[in-house]
């Protein structure tokens, strides 16, 4: 199939973006997830902005505490190395592992958490990782921690003519550990389960994936081996067993990388 | 006597024939790269979408959004009633009807575009002109449709039930053939030790080439024509239906396919796409498009392999089959389909499930069930992935049942070499071969006693389990195969068209059609190997009606046997057409000369056959009146010594792991021994074996296209139909025997679909012997790791 009809325009600025997107127009970054939906006319804006060549979105930065990843960095060049780690290489690992190289060329980190599919892999690692969202808007710019931006599937809490900006992410503290295992059986394929673990001296974070919904966070003491189990069954009643068995299987697995 | 030159003869002589060494890199037997990849490589193929005409509109269909209504009303929008057709405007134009002679066969009408009733998610129902596709697809959406729905026959099991709804009320059931076979079948059951049962399915799928289908039809009013390039496997069998649906006679109708981009039996057929298109740019004067997109393909045009069988399995305990006892199901569809027809696929079931395996009773039922689907065509291999999974998981449940290891289960039932040629329980003529050598070299390949090792010490979550299948291939069916089954293609003597330029250049021409087998290669390597000419002085013409002689084209493994044979015989002809004019500039007579190599030679002294056609075609001065007056161009036809088809055979091991807590299945080893008599070009053949592991990989594992209640299909894109990718194909190791085949010219078998035949049932067979230990069998393919998952999570339960 092929798209609707739509007009394209590249932003040269972060303010020009937003005010097209004000205006009703749809961003673009990478086309990777819109790209297929306006194909199958999922999609049908009457304008799309580009904002994947906007300096402003597509810089890192690091401070002692965190690092800062712009919204349209791609996955590649976090693969690769050319966004700062916060530490174990976990981002670059995360990054090798979403779909095949020709998507991670153009697929950004904001992109996907924009698009926000309950399957993405950065979704379920970012909030396990207690990652913020910095967005802009002409009205003002917005800290949002990232168990606050999912609304839902395929859902923010972006305002129309709010862009993602960045994506703020706490480096791992010595005493940290993070494991993460997803199930799939082949790149790119829609995951079957995932789970992502988080564990440090004063937090531990279980978020498990896939779920059609947004992930479910799961923390303190229902973040660790035995709690888990309890609190996903009561929690996912409506899954059937053998989802609810392999989502607990991407935990337990996730728990011995951390551990590892 | 005209005025003799001998000069050239003495030049000639100087030179020395070096045409064995020749022979020897390009003939047939070696692996000579394909000459076609030169431009596949550089991005220079032609396929459909590369091909532009001035003044070219583009097509959209609108299709049914539902799988089964009456049309109460089709309206078009505003201001494009001259872009938009329906049913009622094809005048002229009749439904595609496949029909078979077999007795009870109950005939389909596929209306070109639906006129009172939808039967599948996805049928065209009006067909929309414009500039471009996206224009096209524009107006499309505009098309409102008035549709009053109704309940869908999904399931084939429950199709067949007495008082389902009706697919096709007139008649009376969902049942477009039934057939039933018994070859002494209760005299070798009776008394049997063991009996087994087993109830089997295999899943729809979607045949996926990576170029889906297109057409760009144009008429042309100088040759008052209608031209239509397409993407298909049988070009002259798309003129002949095209000709009965549009009313045109054939000579007004050129079928071109250019570079096709794979087919594997999707593309061997008549679409209603292909009449829509012919007729509209006859009617509207200017050149028209279709590119299907992969949502026509996942979810609209022809499907293929869903099998439900109910097996009963007759043994003794030394693990011999006494008897087989089968009842089969294929969901047909709605239609059937041009020209394999609905019933191709069952009858096949019927014919050859006993596979390579001796017994002493057969019986078989076999119903082709009609369902709110997309028709069936024939996918590589057809029916036998289905058969090979059910005949190979009877083996294993012998082996189960007696205590026998399964090979040696296999061994003991097999065909033997000193039986050869044999003719099995459905009459099926094995030409050659020796399979239990084949399952022995199989098995030796992957190190059977080191794997049965690793397996026993496997502890842990993940388990490991081998595999086995053991299957032959019928290739190249001849007249007496298909006449039996009255579709509307049977084929008979396969033509080549062989002209010797007049610089001493060879170029053939053939009715099939090649789109991946390289034919462009074997068939020249086939030239050379009679002729001796050099490979890149071969040029194959194909695909091209206006061009080509009579063939049903490429499918059924049968273009190395048959067009191979057609070839070799066009240049035996011309050989001897060749021989006078070369015997006289030798001034000998033509009993006294041979033509091989490139050479007219006797005893020491040659004549080039480029020298002969410079001599025929520019000098005619120089040749006696009355000498090679048909002149250096024949046509040929070439049936095979038998032509029940070749047989080439193949056993495949495989050795899975299967992870107990996500059924996540890994493929650690695969081995092949295949048989397919001589190899033509060994390289192409293991290309071929590759592929179609892959595609067998694909049956056995991941694909499958599954409907809801209302008969709507649950993928759209690849994202969510599922192939198996280049991540997914283990490291194969392939081995060959070569038994040459009595019965064709050089001993060559058909061998296109061997490679997706075996990997179902060598996989199937793998996962339950890695689960058997914990009370999981699983019998449906594709084995999804939900499947596995679901079955241990019950087991678990059962044994707690
Ligand atoms: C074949 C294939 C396989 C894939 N496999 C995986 C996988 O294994 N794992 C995985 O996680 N993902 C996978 N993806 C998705 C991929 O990661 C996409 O890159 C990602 O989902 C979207 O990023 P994008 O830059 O392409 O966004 P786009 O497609 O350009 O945009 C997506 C949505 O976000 C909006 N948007 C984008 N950027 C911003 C912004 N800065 N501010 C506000 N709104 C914005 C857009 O308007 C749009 O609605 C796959 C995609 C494909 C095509």
């Amino acid at each position: 199939m092929k798209p609707a009809p739509f007009t394209w325009s590249a932003a040269p600025t972060l303010d020009a973006a937003c005010g097209t997107m004000r205006a009703g127009g749809r961003a673009i970054a990478g086309g990777q997830s819109l790209g297929p939906m306006l194909n199958l006319r999922i999609a049908q804006p009457d304008r799309l902005v580009s904002i994947a060549r906007i300096s402003a979105l597509c810089g890192v930065s690091e401070t002692a505490d965190d690092v800062t990843i712009g919204a349209c960095v791609t996955h590649a060049q976090i693969e690769d190395g050319q966004a700062p780690d916060i530490g174990q290489d976990i981002l670059p690992r995360v990054a090798a592992n979403i779909a095949y190289r020709a998507v991670r060329n153009r697929g950004t980190i904001g992109g996907s958490l924009c698009h926000a599919d309950p399957a993405a892999d950065w979704v379920t690692v970012l909030l396990a990782l207690g990652a913020q969202a910095l967005t802009h808007a002409p009205s003002g710019s917005r800290i949002i921690a990232l168990d606050g931006f999912f609304t839902g599937a395929f859902r923010t809490n972006l305002t129309p003519g709010e862009v993602l900006h960045a994506i703020r992410i706490p480096r791992l503290t010595p005493d940290a550990r993070f494991g993460y295992y997803k199930i799939c059986r082949k790149p790119g394929e829609f995951a079957h389960a995932m789970a992502a673990v988080f564990i440090s001296k004063n937090i531990a974070r279980v978020v498990i994936g896939a779920l059609g919904t947004i992930p479910l966070v799961l923390m303190g003491a229902e973040a660790t081996p035995d709690g888990v189990e309890p609190a996903f069954r009561s929690r996912t009643t409506m899954l059937d067993e053998v989802t609810q068995h392999m989502q607990l299987t991407a935990v337990k697995r996730a728990f011995a990388r951390a551990a590892a | 006597m005209p005025c003799w030159n001998n000069d050239n003869i003495y030049k000639e002589l100087m030179i020395q024939v070096q045409a064995d060494l020749v022979r020897e890199k390009s003939g047939v037997g070696a692996s000579v790269l394909r000459k076609e990849d030169d431009r596949y490589m550089r991005g220079q193929g032609e396929f459909i979408a590369d091909i532009k005409r001035p003044a070219m509109q583009e097509l959209a269909f609108v299709r049914s959004p539902v799988a089964h209504a009456f049309i109460r009303g089709v309206k078009k929008p505003a201001g494009y009633e001259d872009r938009v057709f329906i049913a009622a405007d094809l005048v002229g134009v009749s439904p595609i009807t496949a029909i078979s002679a077999l007795p009870g066969f109950k005939r389909s009408s596929q209306p070109i575009l639906a006129t009172d009733k939808i039967c599948h998610v996805g049928e065209p129902i009006a067909v929309c002109v414009a500039q471009t596709r996206a224009e096209a697809e524009d107006i499309a959406a505009l098309v409102e449709l008035d549709l009053e729905e109704l309940p869908a026959i999904v399931d084939m099991r429950a199709a067949l039930q007495p008082g389902s709804l009706l697919v096709h009320e007139p008649w009376g059931d969902n049942v477009f053939l039934e057939t039933s076979v018994d070859h002494g079948f209760a005299a070798a059951a009776s008394g049997a030790p063991i009996i087994i049962s087993k109830h089997l399915r295999t899943a729809r799928q979607c045949m996926s080439p990576m170029e889906g289908r297109g057409v760009v039809a144009m008429w042309e009013p100088r040759l008052e024509q209608l031209v239509l390039h397409t993407s298909t496997q049988m070009p002259h069998i798309v003129r002949s239906g095209l000709s009965e649906c549009l009313g045109l006679p054939e000579d007004m109708v050129r079928i071109i396919a250019p570079d096709v981009g794979g087919g594997f039996g999707y593309k061997g057929i008549l679409l209603g796409e292909e009449v829509c298109a012919g007729y509209l740019a006859r009617h509207l004067g200017h050149p028209v498009r279709w590119i299907e997109d992969r949502r026509e393909q996942l979810t609209g045009n022809a499907n293929c392999r869903e099998h439900d069988y109910e097996l009963t399995a007759y043994a003794d305990h030394d693990g011999m089959l006494l008897a087989l006892d089968a009842r089969a199901i294929v969901d047909a569809g709605a239609y059937s389909l041009y020209p394999f027809s609905a019933c191709l696929e069952a009858a096949q079931i019927a014919s050859i499930l006993p596979g390579p395996y001796r017994m002493n009773g057969y019986r078989c039922i076999t119903w082709s069930a009609a369902t709110n689907k997309p028709g069936i065509l024939p996918y590589r291999g057809v029916a036998r992935a289905g058969v090979c999974y059910a005949m190979e998981v009877i083996m294993d449940a012998i082996a189960q049942e007696t205590g026998l290891p399964p090979e040696e289960v296999r061994l003991r039932n097999l065909v033997l070499p000193s039986m050869m040629p044999f003719d099995n329980i459905t009459n099926k003529h094995f030409d050659s071969g020796d399979y239990p050598e084949a399952l022995r070299r199989a098995l030796n390949a992957i190190d059977m006693p080191a794997w049965r090792a690793r397996q026993a010490a496997a502890t842990g979550t993940v388990k490991i389990g081998i595999g086995l299948a053991v299957f032959c291939e019928q290739g190249a069916h001849g007249t007496s195969v298909y006449a039996g089954w009255g579709i509307p293609m049977v084929p008979g003597f396969e033509q080549a068209s062989a002209r010797l330029t007049a610089d001493g250049g060879l170029e053939l021409r053939v009715g099939i059609q090649s789109h991946g087998q390289g034919l462009e290669t074997t068939l020249a390597q086939v030239a050379h190997e009679s002729l001796g000419l050099p490979i890149e002085r071969i040029k194959i013409t194909h695909g091209d009606t206006g061009l080509t002689p009579y063939s049903t084209g490429t499918w059924g493994s049968r273009c190395m046997v048959m067009a191979g044979g057609a070839v070799a015989t066009a240049c035996q002809d011309l050989a001897a057409r060749i021989a006078p004019i070369g015997a006289h500039l030798l001034q000998v007579a033509t009993d006294d000369v041979t033509v091989a190599h490139g050479y007219v030679s006797t005893g020491s002294r040659h004549v080039s056959i480029a020298e002969v056609a410079r001599t025929w075609y520019r000098r005619p001065q120089d040749l006696p009146d009355g000498i090679a007056h048909g002149g250096l161009e024949v046509t040929a036809g070439y049936k095979a010594k038998r032509d029940s088809g070749t047989f080439s055979y193949a056993a495949h091991a495989a050795v899975v792991s299967v992870d107990t807590e996500t059924g996540d299945i890994a493929l650690l080893d695969y081995a092949i021994c295949e048989d397919g008599g001589t190899l033509v070009n060994p390289m192409i053949v293991d290309g071929q074996l590759i592929g179609g592991i892959a595609q067998g990989i694909g049956t056995a594992l991941y694909e499958a296209m599954r409907f809801d209640d209302n008969g709507q299909p649950s993928a759209s894109t690849l994202a969510d139909y599922t192939l198996p990718g280049a991540t997914e194909m283990p490291r194969l190791r392939i081995e060959h025997m070569a038994t040459p085949s009595p019965y064709t010219v050089f001993g060559q078998k058909g061998i296109g679909e061997g490679g997706a035949i075996g990997p179902p049932a060598a996989i199937a067979n793998a996962v339950n012997d890695a689960l058997r230990p914990l009370g999981v069998e699983l019998s449906a393919l594709p084995i999804t790791p939900h499947m596995v998952m679901s079955a241990l999570l019950r087991a678990r339960r059962d044994t707690a």
